[in-house]
């Protein structure tokens, strides 16, 4: 290994203003260059990028932030780019919600919506961690990129490829839905469809990661890749009026996108950018796909791989590489691991559809159902500031609420046949109210 | 058994770069004991000190997680694929 990797590290910070040092080992804390490299060549442990703090408490200050590009990248200081060049499809910087109707259905005062749902260009949070994974591919010098997805990713990938000019090839499970099919195959990259599950797909992409030298997402730009999610803290701090929320509540699969949200956190407070204070993390998975939450109840601090079967595809990752350290934050924040049935998933969706105005997908049915089970069973106080994250949209996942939502009424293009017809819906709509009536 | 065994790129450096190679073993664990006698070292990167797999190391006997089988005792055939896989981030 390693001297070759450790040696002249320093030379590469701050040579463009970049205030990124080092990879460094999350295990026995070796250090290496900037490359692309994800794991230790000691211990096999993930390599996060390690930033100079000092010069970050120094040059960054709430002013400069909100001077910034309406995007993640007002948050540039914090990312592991070290060029002058970033891909900006004006990713980030949605819309946090002061929920009113779904609070008041669940008894909650203070409840915020992280609605990702409407990330672009690809409605949903992997924008922000590929446009970090994709920059950076470029400065590396990667002309191919590629990924293994449960569908989000390879949109975002295959987009953000098209938009940076980049060779692209996807991974996907062959049973994917059609709308996450369809949104990767329009922006023209190579999709391979492996007939297997999720994990499946990880290790074949793995694989051809030792083969072929392109710079997959999630595989050797993966410690570039997760510091994207990091951007989902700085911007509900923001937000908030550079306040940190009491409560967060998100959607558990890999454990990457809850532990970076942590890291956000930690690493404004630790820059002076906001009061310091404990913020519980509680996290959301799905019963067909449950490890993380399975090792939360038994007490464990390991966790042991699934197979996955569940509609919420996008989080059904069986062997979740970061499950061990979201296990970690959510027990040393007080907060929570739970899962919930496809059932409460499908009506998760519809909660927040009918009360907010959000179409989400499965996963964000998850965590709006997780969200509901913590505060009927009195773990989400009612008075704490809880920002819960929705991180997909519905549109692309239709088929997980098709036969629950209804049918259009289909009348004739007169007026009497429309009254006839609202007659019945409201007899239909009182019937379905009467027994909660009684 | 004769068994191919798939190397990952940070292992690569004790077999010559190979990405692919072939080996011997009636079981994981006698399979990574031929590892180590093949290529020096091998083994105290993939087992920790205990002698199990690393955590965020995944073995696979024919694309299954050894988890799913008998662990280290998963026994072998030949002819079988073994893949030596460091955790990825998911998505």
């Amino acid at each position: 290994m390693t001297l070759q990797s450790l040696v002249s590290f320093a030379s590469n910070t701050t040579s463009h203003g970049s205030t990124c040092k080092s990879l460094k080992c999350r295990e026995c804390g070796a250090e290496y260059e900037l490359k692309a490299l994800h794991v230790c060549e000691l211990c096999f442990g993930p390599l996060e990028v390690n930033y100079d703090y000092d010069q970050l408490r120094c040059t960054v200050t709430r002013d400069s932030i909100e001077a910034g590009p309406k995007s993640i990248w007002r948050y540039r200081p914090f990312l592991p780019v070290v060029g002058h060049e970033v891909i900006d499809l004006g990713t980030g910087m949605t819309p946090l919600v002061k929920s009113c109707r779904l609070a008041r259905r669940l008894g909650l005062k203070n409840l915020y919506i992280k609605n990702d749902a409407v990330n672009m260009p690809t409605l949903s949070f992997k924008d922000r961690v590929v446009s970090v994974a994709l920059t950076r591919a470029r400065e590396l010098g990667f002309s191919t990129v590629s990924c293994a997805s449960t569908g989000n990713l390879a949109n975002s990938t295959a987009a953000i490829a098209a938009h940076a000019g980049l060779d692209c090839c996807v991974f996907i499970p062959a049973d994917l839905e059609s709308g996450k099919v369809m949104g990767t195959l329009i922006y023209g990259p190579t999709v391979m469809a492996v007939e297997g599950n999720y994990d499946q797909v990880n290790r074949l992409c793995s694989e051809v990661a030792n083969t072929h030298g392109w710079g997959f997402v999630n595989i050797n730009l993966r410690p570039y890749y997760s510091e994207g999610s990091k951007t989902l803290g700085y911007e509900v701090i923001e937000q908030l009026g550079w306040q940190l929320p009491d409560h967060i509540v998100a959607p558990l699969a890999s454990g990457s996108l809850f532990t970076k949200i942590y890291k956000g956190f930690r690493e404004f407070t630790e820059a002076g950018l906001v009061e310091p204070k404990t913020v519980r993390f509680s996290g959301a998975q799905a019963d067909g796909c449950s490890p993380i939450a399975q090792a939360y109840r038994e007490g464990r601090d390991f966790v042991t791989p699934v197979k996955p079967n569940t509609i919420a595809k996008s989080i059904a990752i069986g062997n979740p590489a970061d499950g061990i350290y979201a296990l970690e934050i959510a027990r040393k924040t007080n907060g929570a691991i739970e899962s919930v049935t496809d059932l409460e998933i499908i009506d998760g969706i519809k909660l927040l559809a009918e009360t907010e105005g959000i179409f989400t997908e499965t996963a964000g049915g998850t965590t709006v159902a997780v969200l509901k089970k913590l505060i009927e069973s009195g773990r989400i106080d009612p008075d704490e500031t809880t920002v819960v994250y929705i991180t997909g949209n519905g549109l692309k996942t239709q088929e997980a609420v098709q036969g629950y939502v209804g049918e259009p009424l289909t009348i004739e293009p007169k007026l009497a046949s429309f009254e006839r017809a609202l007659e019945r819906a409201r007899t239909l709509e009182r019937l379905e109210w009467q027994p909660v009536m009684i | 058994m004769a068994v191919k065994v798939l190397i990952p790129t940070p292992l690569q450096k004790f077999t010559n770069e190979q990405a692919t190679i072939d080996c011997s073993g009636t079981t994981i664990a006698e399979l990574i004991e031929s590892l180590e006698q093949a290529y020096p070292g091998i083994k105290s990167r993939i087992c920790d000190n205990e002698g199990n797999p690393r955590r965020f190391l995944n073995l696979y006997v024919n694309s299954e997680d050894i988890r799913f089988l008998e662990g280290i005792d998963t026994g072998l055939s030949n002819g079988d694929e073994v893949s030596i896989v460091p955790a990825v981030a998911g998505g």
